[in-house]
């Protein structure tokens, strides 16, 4: 481990992908994610690496497809209304099966939206985004050390799966600045050895590489469906993170991931005092989801709260995994205003009282 | 690979003699299958002379070249070098990616009208006003082919599509878009030029142009070489092979002359 | 007889009968089949001794599937028989 250093969380995240080994990082100003561009623009080219700073967010991420098709490590960064211009883009590297990182600090919307932080991408970023079946690993760090770890992360989680990553942050975890320490990395060679499949030019002859999302026999293209159905329930069942706090005596849960998981452990700790025995899941992998483990805690808790800052998206997925066992509730603010932990608080106090008068 | 014994029945097909020397013949970076192309259709004959070029400079273990949306999405089918398949419109971004992060490959992007000069105007304009030390080889034969004949961009004032079945009216439907010449204007375009492909002259100057545009790549020249063809689309203009180029030759070089429209400044 | 310097081999199965070889020969050596390949179309063929190898036909064919000979010194063109198919190795290497 290195010493502790001050930084936002967007340089974190860049110095940390630097660190990573990357390649090649393209992007588009757009805020609160524009110091991790500017982050790479002076950094980046002196520690051999290359920094375009592209026409749109369409182009920063065909960037990405041409470069990490020809087998470099890179990554582009952006915010809610970019990550919708990539989604076309996302689905080629889906589909290509093209490994690479992109990061999205949300920001409030729907439209042109705010630049406050927001979870609104939330459906988006799991649910798939573009067209097709397909699934992207979506890290939700919750910390500014959390923002350089998930770099690491994600790089590794995409070469070994082959698979675009997605780091799912928000512009508060963006714009704060925190004490980090970058963890010694190094970079593993099996996973950037893309020899196999990227299109380098035919080296000595080779056979030639093709990379594409067409296959026009529908045959082959539901092969293609299967192979990658394939990956995911790999992910699924190797790839689940997530944090517990208190979930051993709680009767309340609240699931919160990302920034809102600091507001709820912030109203978990007021809860404690006040004698509600509440806990509280981070899934810090959103897909894949940590299904199985709520599933197993609704057998304990009583209730389960959900706090997101949308109108509502990762309740659905914690109503799917509980399967009716208990009630799910929900907790949310929207278009870049933040719960506030007495708001959470209130709310834990509302669904303790209706349990113990059931 | 197939059966030929029927085909010599009453024809007297000529042979050559044995001592004769073979002296042209199907570049072996074409890959050996008969194409998705229409008959007559100019993508094809550009295909070759890229399979040609790449022969030529020996580049073959070094290049990359990005497929677009449009008739030759498969073009990677035909060319055996390293290809990807771009979304419809970036194939030039890809393309910048790869020769950002690997300056040493040579990257060319082949996309029709639709591709560079409709949805990928963007990408275009961009890519060549940075100066990418690309090649971009620009097939025009106003038209969309492969969704089935469509009004293109470059569809010339009163040319008959599915899409503006009465003819293009540039009132309602805008100008034919001369955008070699657009491009020409920025700092970072090095060498635009127009060629087409429809006799044998034009094909051979056609392989000129494109063998200038990759050496100026492999010499890492500062800027973007651009090939348009102007093409034909037989089918999708309805018309038989011959009448296609001949339709081109009369009424599409008047609007897009051939020749080079910018050069290096020292071969001026 | 035309003084004979050149000769071609047509791929008749890559051949779509777009007749460019034909208008572009200028010699005039090249006619398209009555018959037919196995994709339909009727294909070029060299029919005429006045080829002189200058690869025109095999610049603007499209289907790559034209091969041009020349001769160097006085050749005579061969005519491959209906029976004896494998009287031109050339010719069938092509084919």
């Amino acid at each position: 481990m290195g010493q502790k250093r001050l930084m936002k969380g967007n340089e974190a995240l860049a110095e940390a992908a630097i660190r990573a080994g990357v390649q090649g990082f393209f992007g588009y100003p757009i805020t609160p994610q524009s110091e991790l561009l500017e982050y790479m623009s002076k950094e980046l080219p002196d520690r051999g690496g290359t920094f375009v700073q592209a026409e749109s967010e369409i182009a920063s991420i065909n960037m990405v497809y041409g470069a990490a098709g020809a087998g470099a490590r890179v990554m582009t960064s952006t915010s809610s209304p970019g990550f919708s211009l990539m989604q076309e883009g996302i689905s080629y590297l889906a589909c290509t099966e093209i490994p690479c990182v992109i990061v999205n600090v949300m920001r409030g919307g729907p439209g042109l939206g705010t630049i406050q932080p927001s979870q609104g991408d939330y459906f988006q970023a799991v649910k798939g985004g573009g067209h097709g079946d397909y699934q992207l690993i979506v890290l939700a760090p919750n910390s500014v050390q959390e923002m350089a770890n998930f770099a690491f992360l994600g790089f590794d989680l995409a070469d070994t799966y082959r698979v675009p990553v997605l780091i799912l942050a928000d512009g508060a975890l963006g714009q704060m600045m925190e004490s980090i320490e970058f963890p010694d990395y190094v970079v593993k060679e099996h996973l950037t050895d893309k020899s196999e499949w990227a299109t380098t030019g035919r080296i000595n002859g080779r056979e030639q590489h093709i990379l594409t999302s067409l296959h026009l026999q529908p045959e082959e293209m539901e092969m293609t469906n299967k192979i990658l159905q394939r990956k995911y329930r790999e992910i699924e069942a190797k790839e689940v993170r997530y944090e517990t706090l208190f979930t051993d005596d709680a009767d309340l849960l609240i699931v919160a991931y990302g920034l809102s998981s600091r507001v709820s452990h912030k109203a978990l700790e007021l809860a404690r005092k006040e004698g509600l025995k509440v806990g509280l899941l981070r899934p810090q992998t959103l897909y894949p989801f940590p299904s199985t483990v709520l599933n197993n805690l609704a057998e304990k808790v009583k209730k389960i709260l959900v706090v997101e800052m949308s109108a509502g998206q990762m309740v659905e997925d914690v109503q799917l995994a509980v399967e009716g066992k208990i009630p799910v509730e929900f907790y949310g603010r929207m278009g870049g205003m933040i719960p506030q932990p007495d708001d959470i608080l209130d709310k834990l106090r509302k669904m303790n009282e209706s349990t113990l008068n059931v | 690979m197939y059966n030929m014994v029927d085909v010599y029945i009453s024809e007297r097909i000529l042979t050559p003699d044995k001592s004769m020397d073979k002296v042209w013949e199907r570049p072996d970076l074409l890959i050996d299958v008969p194409n998705h192309y229409c008959p007559g259709c100019s993508h094809s004959v550009v295909h070759r002379l890229l399979m040609e070029v790449v022969e030529e400079l020996d580049i073959m273990e070094r290049t990359i070249g990005i497929a677009p949306v449009g008739c030759s999405v498969l073009a990677y089918d035909y060319l055996n070098v390293d290809m990807q398949e771009a979304a419809h419109g970036r194939a030039t971004a890809c393309a910048s990616g790869i020769k950002r992060v690997f300056p040493d490959k040579i990257v060319f992007t082949y996309q029709g009208d639709g591709d560079l000069a409709a949805i990928g105007t963007s990408e275009t304009i961009h890519t060549v006003n940075r100066g990418e030390n690309i090649v971009m080889v620009f097939i025009n034969n106003g038209i969309y082919g492969m969704t089935g004949g469509q009004m293109a961009p470059t569809t010339l004032e009163g040319a008959k599509t599915s899409t503006c079945p009465e003819g293009r009216n540039l009132d309602l439907m805008g100008h034919p878009i001369k955008i070699a010449d657009m491009i020409a204007l920025l700092d970072g375009a090095y060498y635009v030029t127009r060629q087409a492909v429809h006799n044998s002259k034009t094909v051979r100057k056609t392989k000129k142009a494109l063998l200038k545009a990759f050496q100026y790549q492999i010499d890492g020249k500062g800027g973007t070489s651009f090939v348009e063809i102007v093409s034909n689309c037989p089918s999708g203009w309805k018309m038989t092979p011959l009448e296609a180029n001949d339709w081109l030759a009369k009424n599409m070089f008047e609007y897009y002359p051939l020749g080079n429209i910018k050069i290096p400044q020292k071969e001026e | 007889m035309a003084k004979i310097r050149g000769s071609v081999t047509i791929n008749k199965q890559y051949c779509k009968g777009c007749e460019l070889c034909v208008y572009e020969c200028p010699q005039d050596s090249l006619k398209m089949s009555t018959k037919l390949n196995t994709k339909g179309y009727h294909f070029a063929f060299l029919a005429e001794d006045t080829c002189t190898g200058c690869i025109n036909c095999a610049l603007v064919c499209p289907d790559a599937c034209i091969t041009v000979y020349r001769g160097t010194k006085k050749n005579q063109l061969s005519t491959v028989k209906k029976t004896t198919n494998s009287s031109s190795k050339m010719a069938l290497k092509a084919l």
